[in-house]
């Protein structure tokens, strides 16, 4: 219930916000498109722990900055390659184990993979994940594990 | 400032067209589309403020959503040759 | 004095935007197989859209128009992985291997 109620309090601020008008009119059209939505929402089942994962927004706070960090430098890894005349790269498919319990878990580590560029994420069989990777330096941060391990510790046991 | 930033998404999408024109398979022409839709919405984005008319912003993001929903709906119909098949009962 | 700190970070971020733009630009066209230009084209969605429309919500400062630019980015940075993930294995299906293209190479 309660994640019902944060849907249609996070649809309507996107709603003011976004409308930037506030007579009675669209504001109570506002309203009724909340309803109608949240309403669809239910009848698809998709409210749950997995579509409007409420639990961890707070934990992802800690997670972007350091996710942000990763992307720079490995975008200038990446560009550095592109742009030198030799074109230094060794693309190569390999396979990890991801260590997440729940599906969501899963999904952010496979969309960071993806974010990260120099590596793409190309298919999750249960808890392998198949990676194409740019580079062997590329390859190699992600055989690390550390992004596995940073992402099972803040998806913790929801 | 805008001017530069216009310019420089303009070279980018000249040159993510010029792959959607060499593109051997299929799959290079979509990928080339998709960056030059993300860009279009950039470029969007850049054109409202230059022009001081920041209701085009909806545009930019109605853009955003239909560039994506438009990239998985062609690529579905690449996998299995009709919008209407595929998913979870899949045939 | 506070104006022109602002102008200075935004031309900054729009430079480190639009070069980023341009290098994944090159790349898309100047890489050999169709999994590296997967690479090339992620480079550009990541370092190059978010630069810019930063820029444009340092110049905006805080309104209606800020938080516009802040759903831009956050939605293209929730499709854009789902978008690459979502070509690689339709290609994966679709017959391009990953794996003949490394032949010659590494």
């Amino acid at each position: 219930m309660i994640r019902y109620v944060s849907l249609a309090l996070v649809l309507m601020g996107i709603w003011l916000l976004l409308s930037g008008h506030y007579d009675p009119l669209l504001i109570s059209l506002g309203v009724v498109s909340v309803v109608v939505t949240v309403w669809i929402a239910a009848r698809l089942n998709v409210v749950d722990h997995e579509g409007h994962p409420i639990h961890i927004v707070l934990r992802l706070l800690t997670y972007f900055p350091w996710l942000f960090w990763e992307i720079i430098k490995s975008n200038v890894d990446v560009a550095r390659r592109v742009l030198s005349p030799s074109l230094p790269i060794s693309p190569q498919v390999f396979s990890v184990p991801a260590s997440q319990k729940t599906d969501v878990g899963r999904t952010i580590y496979a969309n960071s993979i993806t974010l990260t560029p120099g590596t793409v994420t190309i298919d999750v069989r249960g808890s392998q994940v198949e990676v194409h990777a740019l580079t062997t330096e590329s390859a190699d941060g992600v055989k690390t594990g550390r992004m596995d391990a940073r992402v099972t510790r803040f998806e913790g046991e929801s | 400032m805008y001017t530069a930033a216009g310019l420089a998404i303009l070279i980018t999408m000249v040159l993510a067209i010029t792959r959607t024109l060499l593109g051997p398979t299929v799959y290079d022409r979509i990928l080339a589309v998709n960056m030059f839709g993300t860009k279009t919405v950039l470029i969007i984005a850049v054109i409202a403020f230059m022009s001081g008319r920041t209701d085009l912003l909806d545009i930019a993001l109605a853009y955003a959503l239909i560039n994506f929903i438009g990239i998985v709906a062609v690529l579905k119909f690449f996998e299995y040759g009709e919008f209407s098949r595929g998913g979870r009962g899949r045939p | 004095m506070m104006e022109s700190v602002l102008d200075l970070l935004s031309w900054a971020l729009i430079v480190i935007g639009g070069a980023f733009g341009i290098i994944g630009g090159v790349g898309i066209v100047r890489l050999p197989t169709f999994f590296t230009r997967i690479h090339a084209a992620g480079m550009a969605e990541t370092m190059c859209v978010p630069p810019i429309l930063l820029a444009m919500m340092l110049q905006s400062g805080w309104s209606l128009v800020t938080f516009k630019l802040a759903v831009i980015l956050g939605f293209l940075f929730l499709t854009s992985p789902a978008a690459s993930h979502a070509l690689a294995k339709a290609a994966l299906h679709g017959g391009v291997s990953p794996h003949d293209e490394d032949i010659g190479r590494s």
